[in-house]
């Protein structure tokens, strides 16, 4: 029975092989969007913890600004200044080492080339915090962190810019109004997950960049690498203490500072992926069930347009039940077929898209197997009416049909 | 009944294959009430060629749709190979259809874009023949009706009169006990039509195939053994045909 219905569907799809794959469109667009939307989706989430994480997940950010977020009204922001940075690592316990930065936008100057870049004041232990190193040239000595003399790394976008493929190491560039030896060239960091060139940056000694490029000794970022022993969100909340008593804000007081704790950015990232994805997938969901409308639609027109054939097979003796299997089988062939192809062209082009923006390319069995038997699961339902339709019409009408 | 009677009689000689008796098929009803058949009364033995002949609208069309079990009448009995079937359900009548009737129609009616020899495999696949004696019987239908070597090709490669040969061996294939032909040379030239009643004739001669024929032509009917002529419903005369045998 199930070997004469599917021979007499694949003779009858193989007679109109535009029709049915023109049929199938629908369902491989459909299901193509599923697979390739939920495949970018979890690559996208695992790529941006992975990122957010990469900048080591035991550490804290500190920065002055208030939590409420927006533009901070007409008060101006209450920077940090070095004994902050001295309280927090002297009375914080779990704290291994503080990285105090200062950052201020600039223009670089090399012969006649300029970039519009930032320029980073920092301590000697912002690279082992911040997990940075050079390609070329060396990090900066003691020498230069205390001299006052400004000297500079710079990061790969900004030596293409000014220097193309040259070495860079030995140059004197102009940041600004100061004048600056390049002494190194920074590890590539490339895009983050928020889309800025991690790349695009100026290092320099702290001190050198608050006398010769600011002109004053606040601080407007600390790092802190919390001990491996200790629990991030426990010394979050020492140094969110420390700082409201250094800072003197009151009980009922909001803090006009932020603590941030990259896994728990990290966390609320791959939250928001994941609605996303499920946003998208309920989408490309939508359009898989406009595919299966596409095939009810076209085999509603092709039963009208196969009467005469129908006609002849129920002539010929064929049952009721067996014109219904095999137009029933028809359909799910088609979806079924369509979803296969769908589920390829979603792999390969969410394949592409990881090769393109480097996410991890993470294909899951689940969703897979769901696009199929849901693809069959649409040939089923949709398929169902036009052929409970063909085996119906009355052998001698069908017949007269021109 | 007295018919009955002498159809299930042990002595009454071979059973015939078609018997109708009191036959109507009645559409409508009330004042738009239309007889297509009325009152019919005929046999058709087995190994005989009956052409139904009258002019249009005179109820041969009607009366082959229920020789076929396509249609079913409104009054009466169809006793086919003596079995009652005139008010068989649909499924049922499909069966019977599949097991022992075969059709010939005017305009071919075969599937295109489909070679002549699935055309005559479609109704093996129904029956459940198996694949390899499916292939074997068609390829013999199609050599019987003269078209070895064409087995390959779709409707739209065929001539005419090759394409109706493609609907005979389609209907010869499952050796029916009838074949029920509706103007088999309605689309084909004098030419065509005079092969195909010649190999109709020969079917019914050498294989003793019965044959049951609607054809407003004389000519046509000529080669038939058998004339049944309708007007208005009813049969106006029925009656061998002179020099059938002769030929």
């Amino acid at each position: 029975m199930i070997w004469n219905t599917l021979l007499l569907a694949f003779r009858a799809l193989r007679r109109n092989l535009m029709r049915s794959l023109l049929t199938m469109l629908g369902i491989v667009i459909g299901v193509a969007a599923v697979i390739a939307v939920v495949t970018m989706g979890t690559g996208a989430s695992l790529s941006v913890t992975s990122q957010v994480s990469s900048l080591g997940d035991k550490l804290l950010f500190i920065n002055p600004g208030s939590n409420q977020g927006g533009p901070q009204g007409g008060s101006a922001i209450r920077q940090f200044n070095q004994k902050d940075v001295q309280a927090v690592a002297r009375e914080v316990s779990g704290i291994d080492a503080v990285s105090p930065s200062v950052s201020s936008s600039v223009t670089a100057v090399f012969g006649n080339n300029n970039w519009q870049t930032s320029v980073t004041g920092v301590t000697e232990e912002y690279f082992p915090v911040r997990n940075m190193a050079v390609v070329r040239g060396s990090v900066f000595n003691q020498l230069h962190y205390q001299s006052g003399r400004l000297v500079c790394i710079i990061g790969k976008t900004v030596r293409e810019e000014l220097f193309g493929a040259v070495d860079p190491v030995g140059s004197t560039i102009r940041i600004g109004i100061a004048a600056c030896e390049v002494v190194g060239e920074l590890e590539s960091k490339g895009q983050s997950s928020f889309g800025n060139d991690q790349d695009n940056v100026i290092l320099a000694p702290l001190r050198a960049v608050q006398s010769r490029l600011i002109g004053n000794e606040d601080i407007t970022a600390i790092s802190a690498s919390v001990a491996s022993w200790a629990d991030n969100a426990e010394v979050k909340v020492r140094v969110e203490q420390l700082m409201r008593d250094r800072r003197n804000i009151g009980v009922q007081d909001a803090d006009d500072f932020r603590v941030m704790d990259p896994t728990e950015i990290a966390g609320v990232l791959s939250n928001i992926t994941g609605v996303l994805t499920l946003f998208l997938s309920a989408i490309a969901a939508v359009s898989l069930v406009v595919g299966g409308i596409g095939i009810m639609n076209i085999m509603l027109v092709s039963v009208t347009e196969r009467t005469r054939e129908i006609g002849i097979r129920l002539a010929i003796g064929a049952l009721e039940k067996e014109v219904l299997a095999q137009f029933l089988v028809e359909a799910v062939i088609l979806t079924t077929l369509g979803g296969v192809i769908g589920v390829a062209l979603g792999l390969l082009a969410s394949y592409a898209a990881s090769q393109a923006l480097s996410f991890p390319f993470i294909v899951s069995p689940s969703v897979v197997m769901f696009a199929f038997l849901f693809s069959a699961l649409v040939g089923v339902v949709f398929g169902y009416v036009p052929a409970r339709r063909a085996a119906r019409l009355d052998p001698i009408e069908a017949l007269r049909h021109e | 009944m007295a018919m009955t009677a002498a159809i299930l009689a042990p002595d009454a000689g071979p059973i015939p294959t078609i018997v109708l008796q009191g036959v109507a098929r009645v559409y409508g009803s009330g004042e738009s009430e239309v007889k297509a058949l009325n009152n019919i009364d005929f046999t058709v033995q087995q190994g005989e060629f009956v052409a139904l002949m009258g002019p249009s609208g005179a109820g041969k069309s009607t009366c082959l749709n229920v020789l076929g079990c396509l249609d079913r009448p409104t009054a009466g009995h169809y006793f086919f190979q003596g079995v009652d079937v005139a008010y068989l359900p649909r499924e049922q009548r499909a069966l019977l259809r599949r097991h022992f009737i075969g059709f010939v129609f005017q305009g071919f009616n075969l599937l295109n874009r489909t070679t002549a020899l699935e055309n005559v495999e479609l109704p093996l696949i129904y029956r459940r023949v198996p694949a390899a004696e499916r292939r074997k019987r068609a390829f013999e239908a199609l050599a019987q009706v003269g078209l070895k070597g064409r087995e390959q090709h779709t409707p739209g490669e065929l001539s005419g009169g090759q394409q109706q040969r493609v609907a005979i061996a389609r209907a010869i294939v499952t050796k029916p006990a009838v074949v029920l032909a509706d103007e088999p040379t309605g689309n084909l030239d004098t030419t065509k039509s005079e092969e195909i009643m010649q190999l109709l004739t020969s079917l019914n001669r050498e294989q003793g195939l019965t044959i049951v024929m609607v054809t407003h032509s004389n000519e046509i009917a000529a080669f038939a053994q058998r004339e049944v002529h309708f007007r208005d419903g009813k049969i106006a005369y029925d009656r061998p045909i002179a020099g059938a045998q002769a030929r």
